[in-house]
């Protein structure tokens, strides 16, 4: 091994220079650090995510378009340029609640098992990275899932006829994006708030996820609904994700939200998660 | 010489709990350094301070010339760290844990497998290299712990309790390995209520209770100033203990009465017990030892190290 005996107090200024040099890579990349421990880590599960990522789709896709949609003989939605098919329509809301899923599934467990089960969090805690660089990394690595399964989505729906735009669908994936963070960072924010889990993520699985997915205007437009329920869909991540998708795919019809009022949403709740979980990083790291 | 690790009034406070309570000690560079005393003492605290990750209330704290309130990363970039509660991650292999972690460092990643080797060699674990953490024993985890702690060469290696929790023989093996690294030249700071372990493995010490700093020196030092050379164990049984420590406080100068045993501190521990037993007194057990650092915390403090 290569500690130094010969080293003595004559050094003590090179161990303050030493300790310079050493930390400009960290404070640097120290995010990345994380992120690529964290991919590593998803490697063990690395069979559920592909089969996952590529059957869901495929599964609905199918369904939707061979079913649903044969079923259904008036169009239930309109684009720019009048009625469209119900699998242009669905597919948008199915690409996001894909990435949704995954938050749910990657900042929930994964930030108890750093903070508490595994406490993985305290061993990078203890090298140069900082709390925040934790966090980052963290979100680093789960967007690189979601973007593996909004990929495998969109070439999907391009294979599938399921868009009106095969220039849209090549965005969509970016919104699906958006749309996993808005609803992922709150969600990351409130399990590092976690300190026992007692049942919350089941609770939020059952009673905020299975709620935004049904009244989201995921399989039948959200005007649908009586009024005093569409407010579910305006906070809905969900519904903002699909509703840009749907532009991008056909265009949006007359009355529609315009697209930056979608994404504005999305950034907020996006930015405010990630601000507030940061904070909630640091305030138990330090 | 200058210290590596430098302590002025260094306090800690959460709320109305005082953790540290301005404690003063320095660590010169290859100095096996500790801190003694019995859980809640504050050294865990300390060591948080030391290793830039627990902002002091208030005094001085410099390592390695650097204040941790600016220079975090810096200062943690040079430690190695071996808390008290393992946090590896489990659902990798041992060799993927030492790679992973130098990668925190900044560390490439063909230097880190090198180095990896190196060190699972160092922690004896080299057959275990494939094995995922789970299937480690605890000793095994705790060497593993410390190699990965070593990954990123550090200038001082920090130890929070390092065998809280082994059986005996685990504990040995483990002390060997950081002898090893001490005569290396790695500077070591050790927390420990075993006072076992600060004898093996510290050239200095404090005694460290409440937050406060009791007593600082040597091994030999503490004992040499706090205690006699020798003791003399006796055991009457728990319900005369009290009242013989009474019969026999006389023949020395000082004496501690525990629930189990009373101790008389001399510096001729089998010239005592041939008075005690001259007195026609006859204890179910006698044993003379030499002084430990056990007996000097309960000097200092009159209490246990271990309650």
């Amino acid at each position: 091994m290569s500690v130094d005996p010969a080293r003595t107090a004559t050094d003590e200024l090179s161990y303050r220079d030493e300790a310079l040099a050493a930390a400009v890579r960290p404070r640097r990349f120290g995010a990345w650090y994380v992120a690529e421990h964290r991919l590593r880590s998803m490697r063990a599960y690395g069979g559920t995510i592909v089969i996952g990522g590529i059957g869901q789709p495929l599964l609905y896709l199918l369904g939707i378009g061979l079913g649903l949609a044969a079923f259904l003989d008036q169009p239930i939605a309109s684009g720019a340029h009048g009625p469209v098919s119900y699998l242009w329509f669905v597919a948008p809301a199915l690409m996001a609640s894909a990435t949704i899923t995954v938050a749910l599934d990657e900042f929930t467990y994964a930030v108890l098992e750093g903070f508490k089960w595994r406490r993985l969090f305290w061993a990078m805690n203890a090298s140069p990275v900082s709390p925040q660089q934790i966090a980052t990394g963290m979100v680093i690595a789960v967007i690189g899932r979601m973007a593996f399964v909004a990929v495998a989505y969109g070439v999907l729906v391009v294979l599938f006829g399921a868009t009106g735009s095969v220039l849209g669908a090549l965005v969509t994936p970016f919104v699906a994006i958006l749309g996993g963070l808005a609803f992922g960072l709150p969600l990351l924010a409130y399990s590092a708030s976690i300190k026992n889990e007692t049942g919350q993520f089941a609770v939020v699985q059952r009673f905020i996820f299975t709620p935004l997915f049904l009244f989201s205007g995921t399989f039948y437009p959200l005007a649908t609904l009586p009024i005093w329920l569409q407010p579910i869909g305006w906070v809905s991540p969900l519904w903002h994700a699909a509703e840009v998708g749907r532009t991008l795919s056909y265009g949006s019809p007359p009355g529609a939200w315009p697209v930056w009022a979608h994404l504005l949403v999305l950034l907020v709740m996006a930015a405010v998660g990630w601000a507030v979980g940061r904070r909630i990083f640091v305030a138990r790291l330090r | 010489m200058t210290p590596v690790i430098q302590a002025r009034a260094l306090t800690k406070t959460y709320g109305e709990l005082v953790a540290v309570d301005g404690i003063d000690f320095e660590v010169a560079p290859g100095e096996s350094f500790g801190l003694l005393g019995p859980n809640g003492a504050g050294k865990s605290t300390s060591m948080r301070m030391i290793g830039a990750v627990s902002q002091r209330t208030s005094g001085e704290l410099t390592v390695l010339g650097l204040d941790p309130d600016t220079h975090g990363p810096e200062i943690r970039s040079r430690l190695g760290v071996v808390p008290q509660e393992d946090n590896l991650d489990t659902e990798l292999t041992v060799r993927d844990n030492l790679i992973v972690y130098g990668r925190y460092f900044g560390i490439p990643r063909p230097v880190c497998a090198a180095r990896a080797t190196e060190l699972l060699d160092f922690a004896e674990l080299a057959d275990k290299a494939k094995v995922k953490v789970d299937e480690l024993s605890g000793g095994m985890k705790r060497r593993l712990t410390i190699a990965r702690a070593l990954i990123n060469e550090p200038a001082v290696l920090m130890l929070d309790e390092p065998t809280t929790g082994l059986d005996p023989q685990a504990r040995h093996v483990l002390w060997d390995r950081l002898f090893r690294l001490k005569e290396r030249g790695t500077t070591l700071v050790v927390t420990t209520h075993y006072m076992d372990e600060a004898e093996q493995l510290c050239d200095r010490l404090v005694v460290v209770d409440h937050g406060r700093i009791m007593a600082e020196g040597s091994p030999a030092d503490l004992i040499r100033t706090y205690s006699t050379r020798e003791v003399l164990e006796l055991r009457f049984g728990s319900t005369r203990n009290a009242q013989m420590a009474v019969e026999l406080a006389d023949l020395v100068d000082r004496h501690e009465v525990l629930p189990d045993r009373v101790l008389l501190y001399a510096d001729d521990g089998e010239a005592v017990l041939a008075r005690v037993r001259d007195r026609g007194l006859d204890p179910t057990t006698s044993l003379v030892r030499r002084s430990s650092l056990e007996d000097v915390f309960l000097r200092l403090t009159g209490r246990s190290l271990i309650e």
